[in-house]
């Protein structure tokens, strides 16, 4: 971590104290993705066991501490409360004796240590003593299994607290103790606030003093750094919610002045934060959409399909628990054409509808009752489903006043501009606009190496995708062959078994040719439900795919505002200096406005661009989460299928059996 | 290229015990034993090792080997269908053509593909093809066993002088493949006996076992070359389906490991299904097309022979009205009516023990083709179920 290696260097030990808090300031950054517990501790004592709990890099514990012990003697009390509970037993062996040795010979060292630390002081030293012997137990403990770590952070903090004159109380929690920094400096509270919400915003925000901007520079270097290590593995661990909830939960934490309050409020949203999680995926199954009834309305060519769409929920944004509205093709699309017009330019990934077919609508229109009309009209009814159901379990969306009034809403006014959209053609648009766009903007260099990456996965698994998608069709083409032949073959044997003069062989060739027939039948239901399972989920993920694109394009085309204002600024600075030269105080002025208009520009579109990522990140994760549940649910139901028909071949073929053996 | 018989995966194996299995009835006769120990496929050609135990007297050694060819095995059977004095015997079908065309021209067209795929992909595809390969030799060499055994087995064909020598005389026999003209002679052969056949079958025979076999024969006969094309129709798309499975397997195995294998072992079970079944369904239907076949020969040599009788008493009346070559008419007719009841009771034998056999050969394949289908589906019900259990416990 870039923040431990920095602090290496020993400086002295006054000049180092402001550093010393904003490295607790950086390792908190650090954890930004991660939840809030750890956000609201910035003080170093409190950082590093969640560290450990989090199973961070082992150098870290390594260079850390031990640093911290030969280097900052003023720093020992906050080295001494982790270094139980990390997992190194090389810093449980080296810490108490050196804690002992330099306790005891430099005291006054210890003097010059400022606020938080000046209370304990003493508590080290008879501490130490007592503690050294436990803390060797915990070692031997802990060398034997990491697991043990948890149960330390719970026995040792309480035996040092309790010596301590702290105004916080002694929980056991080591998230308490953290809150008595933040109290004590307060200003560190504002950034991870703002770190955590939304790190774009923290960038220009005020720094409460210089020397804590000067390692807030470094913080979001380290920072930086450390989500693209883990961004997979720690955002998704973050719950998909939006910024404004976490905000929410953050706040009351944070600000809140009691300090009594404050350790029980800390612990109050790590959990709240958890339950929120919970809740939401809760939700998920709370809100139940399903499209059923698929009725024609109205005749000729101005016929439509209306399905019924029921939800059952028990979220209070609603008017009531379960309610039914019936809403035609087009209202889905117009609702597609509505979220997309509100969100897709701040990142968000708005899951595509269904294509219109009009071939297909128009043998419905036409035709009466025609099994391949009624096909198309069930792919349909199951594609719509499948997409409000994505809808709805977007958290954001879900917010959204067209999506509760798309559910709700008796009458909804005729959606009129999506009788030419459809799906495909407007993915088609985009696709133009894409082309054109990155033409543009082919030398945007993507500094983010996570974005570069997935960029290049979504069209890599597009491909991919595809292919399949062609694999799977043939696959059910040929299914449906094999079952087409199989009952020819089935009636062929049926008529040899009745040329059969032998009647025991004639009976069971018969029954053989009834085997072939119900063979024939699993065979398409295979069929259909390789289609149904497969080809329909790979078609909405390449549809889904697209819309990710979408989203990459939007960020782009943030990053693209951001560069020409950029441009723009140094234009406007350019043209400044030339009138400066020229001595032209009338213009000056003027041009000294738009500087400030164009720089308050630029980090707008910056903070744009930045709130665009950040949002686009969390919408892939979410999008790579909900496909690999998506995708596991499928195959499971897949497999289930099959499963079943496999037991039905053994119960045919165990019926035929006896009849086989029956033939004299 | 050269093949064992014993170096084959394990499935293949099954296949030999299951061609066997296509006529049961062979007495198992001490005093000669013909099977083909090995087998050599070259360029456009096979050469299969002939071995004979046999204690007759008229072969010199008690054990000895020679290698022979189709076109041998084919001049075998003709002379066979041939000699006026078997024809009142169902003469064992031949084997036919060893066709390795289409597996070839898959191995050479993978060969072409080779870029196109990933090493894995491709060497997996190539064992494919090659079990492929090895399945239809092993198929060819064990149709050519049971014409022999049929042979061996047969009362009366075991003692021809011609099948002796095919056993034992340890040269190339020489026989060369017919050129055109020959070849077109049959084809006139055919349709003059296909049309005598109509004629022939309609004349109502004074037997009414032989008129029922007739009738039957001819619909059997129909019906099991339906249902033989049927089944390989059906066969033929269940291994397409197969190969297609196998190809959404490599695209699927980027995505989920564990799936995509499960779906490598369903299918292979799948392929092998469809392998059994082929072999326990549309092997055996193959087979007994040709034996009806056979056995249509053989009603249409009796049938022939009745109207030879019919004729020739026809014409003792004619010479006796007339007293003209009476003598010569009478001989005739005799001679014709011996040959008649010859076949007759000759063919009633052989049409009986044809049914018998037919009867317990479909039940043994039915029954063999029943437990497979159970053994395989257990297989994959198994696989699905500890994959689902895999999958349901990551989730």
């Amino acid at each position: 971590m870039a923040a431990s290696s920095e602090r290496s260097p020993p400086p002295f030990p006054d000049s180092e104290e402001p550093e010393l808090l904003e490295d607790s300031d950086e390792e908190a950054d650090a954890f930004t993705g991660t939840s809030i517990s750890e956000m609201d501790s910035p003080s170093p004592d409190s950082t590093r066991p969640p560290k450990d709990i989090f199973n961070e890099p082992p150098e870290d514990i390594f260079s850390d501490p031990l640093s911290n012990i030969n280097s900052e003697p003023q720093k020992k009390v906050d080295a001494k409360i982790p270094s139980p509970s990390s997992d190194e037993a090389v810093d449980l062996f080296s810490d108490p004796l050196d804690d002992d040795s330099e306790v005891m010979s430099s005291p006054e060292v210890q003097n010059p240590m400022p606020d938080l630390l000046n209370e304990p002081v003493e508590a080290p030293k008879s501490d130490s003593s007592s503690k050294s012997s436990s803390v060797k137990k915990a070692a031997s403990a802990e060398m034997f299994g990491d697991d043990d770590d948890e149960e330390d952070l719970f026995k040792e903090p309480p035996k040092v607290v309790t010596k301590k004159p702290q105004p916080s109380g002694p929980p056991v929690d080591v998230f308490t103790e953290v809150k008595s920094d933040v109290k004590v400096k307060p200003q560190v509270k504002d950034d991870p606030t703002d770190l955590f919400a939304e790190e774009a915003l923290t960038a220009p925000a005020p720094k409460p003093s210089s020397g804590s901007s000067s390692s807030r520079t470094n913080g979001v270097h380290s920072e930086e750094q450390d989500l693209f290590s883990e961004a997979t593995v720690e955002l998704s661990l973050d719950s998909p919610c939006n910024d404004r909830k976490n905000k929410e939960a953050v706040k009351p934490s944070v600000s809140a002045p009691a300090a009594p309050v404050a350790s029980s409020s800390s612990k109050a949203p790590s959990k709240s934060l958890e339950e929120l999680e919970e809740e939401e995926s809760e939700d998920k199954f709370d809100l139940n959409i399903s499209i059923t009834n698929p009725e024609k309305v109205g005749d000729g060519m101005n016929a439509y399909m209306a399905y019924k769409v029921s939800t059952q929920t028990s979220l209070t944004m609603f008017r009531s628990k379960t309610f039914t509205v019936r809403r035609r093709f087009s209202d889905f699309l117009g609702l597609f054409e509505k979220l997309s017009e509100k969100h897709s330019q701040n990142g968000y990934l708005i899951p595509p509808p269904p294509e219109k077919s009009i071939l297909g609508m128009t043998k419905v229109k036409v035709g009466k009752e025609d099994p391949s009309s009624a096909e198309f009209v069930e792919r349909r009814r199951a594609a719509l489903e499948r997409y409000l159901q994505r809808v709805v379990s977007h958290p954001s969306l879900l917010q959204d006043p067209d999506v509760r009034e798309f559910l709700e809403k008796e009458e909804l006014p005729r959606a009129v501009s999506t009788q030419a959209l459809s799906g495909a053609g407007f993915l088609k648009m985009l696709n133009k606009a894409t082309d054109a766009v990155s033409k543009m903007t082919i030398k945007m260099n993507e500094q983010d190496v996570w974005f570069d990456e997935k960029i290049q996965d979504v069209e890599n698994e597009e491909q991919h995708l595809r292919k399949l998608h062609v694999m799977v069709e043939s696959l059910v083409n040929h299914r449906k062959e094999l079952s087409g032949n199989t009952a020819v073959f089935a009636k062929s044997v049926a008529m040899l078994g009745s040329s059969e003069d032998n009647t025991a062989l004639s009976r069971a060739l018969s029954q053989l040719a009834e085997v072939e027939d119900r063979i024939e039948q699993l065979h398409q239901e295979q069929a259909s439900n390789d289609f149904f399972t497969f080809s329909e989920l790979l078609a909405d993920y390449i549809r889904l795919l697209g819309a990710v694109r979408g989203c990459f394009d939007q960020r782009m085309k943030a990053w693209q505002r951001w560069q020409d204002a950029e441009n723009m600024l140094q234009k406007k600075r350019e043209a400044e200096a030339k009138l400066l030269w020229a001595n032209k105080p009338d213009k000056l002025q003027q041009a000294k406005d738009e500087i400030t208009e164009w720089e308050a520009k630029v980090t707008q579109y910056e903070r744009e661009f930045e709130r665009i990522s950040a949002t686009v990140r969390k919408e892939v994760i979410r999008f790579d989460k909900e496909k690999a549940r998506d995708f596991n649910r499928q195959v499971i139901k897949y497999l289930e299928s099959l499963l079943h028909s496999q037991q039905q071949l053994i119960k045919y073929w165990d019926a035929f059996l006896p009849e086989a053996k029956a033939i004299v | 290229m050269q093949e064992g018989l014993d170096d084959g995966p394990d499935f293949l194996s099954e296949e030999d015990r299951g061609l066997r299995a296509v006529n049961v009835d062979l007495q198992t006769d001490a005093t000669l034993q013909v099977d083909i120990s090995d087998a050599l496929s070259e360029r456009d050609k096979v050469k299969f090792t002939v071995h004979t135990k046999s204690t007759l007297p008229n072969f010199k050694q008690n054990e000895f080997s020679v290698v022979r060819q189709h076109e041998e095995f084919i001049w075998l059977h003709d002379s066979f269908v041939e000699n006026e004095e078997y024809a009142g015997y169902i003469i064992p079908p031949a084997p036919p053509r060893p066709d390795f065309d289409a597996s070839r021209e898959k191995l050479q067209k993978l060969g072409e593909g080779e870029g196109s795929m990933t090493k894995e992909e491709f060497t997996k595809m190539k064992q494919e093809l090659e079990a492929e390969y090895l399945a239809i030799f092993k198929k060819t060499v064990a149709m050519h066993e049971v014409f022999l055994c049929r042979v061996a087995a047969h009362p009366v064909l075991r003692k021809d002088l011609n099948f002796h020598v095919f056993l034992e005389y340890n040269q190339d026999l020489s026989v060369r493949g017919k050129n055109k003209k020959e070849k077109l002679e049959d084809f006139f052969k055919n349709v003059v006996k296909s049309a005598d056949g109509v004629l022939v079958a309609g004349v109502k025979d004074v037997d009414d076992f032989f008129e029922h076999e007739k009738t039957f024969l001819l619909e059997y006969h129909n019906r099991v070359k339906d249902s033989s094309a049927k089944s390989d129709r059906m066969i033929r798309s269940h291994k397409i389906q197969c190969l297609t499975c196998f190809l959404f397997c490599s695209l699927l195995n980027r995505f989920f490991l564990k799936v995509s294998e499960l779906f490598e072992k369903t299918r292979k079970i799948e392929a092998r299904v469809a392998a059994d079944e082929d072999l326990k369904l549309a092997d055996l239907l193959k087979y007994y097309l040709r034996e009806s076949q056979a056995a249509k020969d053989l009603l249409y040599r009796r049938g022939r022979a009745l109207v030879d009788y019919e004729n020739a008493n026809k014409a003792l009346d004619k010479a006796r009205a007339k007293n003209k070559d009476v003598l010569q008419a009478e001989t005739t007719q005799q001679v014709c009516c011996q040959k008649f009841e010859k076949i007759s009771e000759s063919a009633k034998q052989e049409l009986i023990d044809f049914k018998t056999r037919r009867v317990a050969a479909f039940r043994k394949n039915l029954v063999e083709l029943a437990e497979l289908e159970l053994k395989h589906a257990k297989g994959n019900l198994q696989l699905l179920q500890s994959c689902l259990g895999v999958l349901k416990g990551d989730t």
